[in-house]
């Protein structure tokens, strides 16, 4: 067996050829939160570990004509601490913060929640949920991916040989558009995901609901981009039939597994109380 | 196959060091260094035995990898009193007698130390989630969270 290999580039495409001209099996290194618990745990055993916190734009956050771009390996403590970033999307970073402990935050990033393909990723609802876009860079340059085609199931993303997440595209909000992400755990911190939901609508001048998406996490083997529980919330004032309708098809969009954190029938019944309460949350911030 | 040479500065000192790729930073602390305040717990990041800061960041030091400290700042439990002298939070800890078996007790004081350091004046509810990731078997938790919470009350006081 071979030493395992380490190396720290300070580009974008230093970073792509790297993991593109590996023999074998190459990782992303972003805050290690998940890497190292599946190194040590023998889940994985890769020739070579790529940090790419060294490259400027993977660790840092921008933001233009109010299209705010993250870099993909940014810890998450940091966006907390950003409060114009926050202001603006509470629903995408409180979802992250939600991830773990403090000492977790202070490592844990959004694009290393994303690629390790959980179904039960908190920040990955809200991302969805907020129409997130990943600037994805390869061997063959850069392109885009909508958040929600990334993971493809459990631990497996769309992401090809080479290919890794530089940054993620929040886009430029419209007025009166609200953000929230609420999960279930049958504690108060440090667990993770029985249900997860992400919404986003955009209220126009009188108070009805023309623009929404709403995103369920640990109901299936991906965070799903829920088109029907949006179209319960489009045309309305967000009144109690819709409300009530956006229950009905977040539970329809279901197929949870059934384990020790929660059965079939109670995962089904929680997302949709659950996207009551969130869609309520974020229609609050959309009126504020 | 070489080792990684590594160049850190931990508690403010200077300090090289070669791993392998896979040890990690609580390994490296422990076993190269002879730093072993920092404890481990669960090797997974869920009990924070292991907290250290790395550039001013509370981290677990189970899930850095030792080769990542190059040119970075380490600070461990063992910089934490100044010689003799104890913190304040290491001396309210043997007040209040907040330990009983001392593994999680390095851990409890680096993260309460960035707490206060962010938050000088922190609610009981601050002071229990941000050391949420910080487990005790033994104390029940109460003595360590009105330690943090008396540090930080004789530090408005004074």
């Amino acid at each position: 067996m071979s030493a395992l290999q380490y190396k720290a580039p300070t580009s974008v495409d230093e970073a792509a050829a790297l993991l593109a001209g590996a023999s074998g099996e190459a990782r992303v290194l972003a805050g290690g939160t998940d890497l190292l618990v599946q190194l040590r745990a023998a889940m994985i055993a890769p020739e070579l570990v790529v940090d790419i916190k060294h490259i400027p734009e993977l660790t840092s956050v921008s933001v233009e004509d109010g299209v705010y771009s993250i870099g993909a390996a940014t810890p998450s403590a940091e966006l907390h601490e950003n409060a114009d970033l926050f202001a603006m999307w509470p629903g995408v970073i409180e979802a992250m913060d939600l991830v773990g402990s403090t000492q977790i935050q202070g490592r844990a990033s959004l694009g290393g929640n994303l690629c390790n393909a959980s179904p039960a990723a908190d920040s990955v609802p809200a991302m969805i949920a907020a129409n997130a876009v990943c600037v994805v860079a390869g061997p063959n340059g850069t392109r885009e991916v909508a958040v929600e085609d990334i993971a493809t199931g459990p631990g497996q993303t769309s992401l090809a040989k080479g290919e890794f997440v530089v940054t993620i595209r929040l886009p430029k909000q419209a007025p009166r558009t609200g953000d929230a992400y609420l999960r279930f755990i049958p504690r108060t911190e440090m667990d993770i995901a029985v249900v997860g939901v992400g919404i986003c609508l955009t209220l126009d001048d009188g108070g009805v609901c023309t623009d929404a998406r709403v995103s369920l996490g640990a109901v299936a083997a991906r965070a799903l981009l829920v088109k029907e529980a949006a179209d319960a919330l489009i045309g309305t004032k967000v009144d109690d039939a819709a409300m009530a309708n956006l229950d009905a098809a977040a539970q329809a969009a279901c197929s949870p597994i059934n384990d020790k954190r929660g059965t079939i029938e109670f995962r089904t019944k929680v997302a949709g109380v659950l996207a009551r309460r969130t869609a309520a949350i974020a229609l609050d911030r959309a009126r504020s | 196959m070489a080792k990684n040479h590594v160049t850190t500065t931990i508690n403010g000192e200077p300090v090289e060091f070669l791993c392998e790729t896979q040890e990690t930073l609580l390994d490296v602390l422990r076993d190269e260094l002879q730093l072993t305040g920092s404890k481990e717990g669960c090797a997974s990041g869920d009990c924070g035995a292991c907290s250290v800061m790395v550039d001013g960041r509370l981290v677990c030091s189970c899930l850095v990898m030792g080769v990542e400290a190059e040119g970075s700042t380490v600070e461990t439990i063992e910089g934490m009193a100044d010689g003799e002298n104890l913190h304040p939070l290491q001396q309210k800890f043997l007040e209040n007698a907040a330990l009983q078996c001392g593994i999680c007790t390095p851990g409890f004081l680096i993260a309460a130390k960035a707490l206060l350091e962010k938050n000088p004046d922190p609610t009981e509810t601050e002071v229990r989630y941000w050391l949420a990731g910080n487990l005790c078997r033994c104390t029940g938790y109460d003595k360590i969270i009105r330690s943090v919470l008396d540090v930080a009350a004789e530090a408005k006081g004074a």
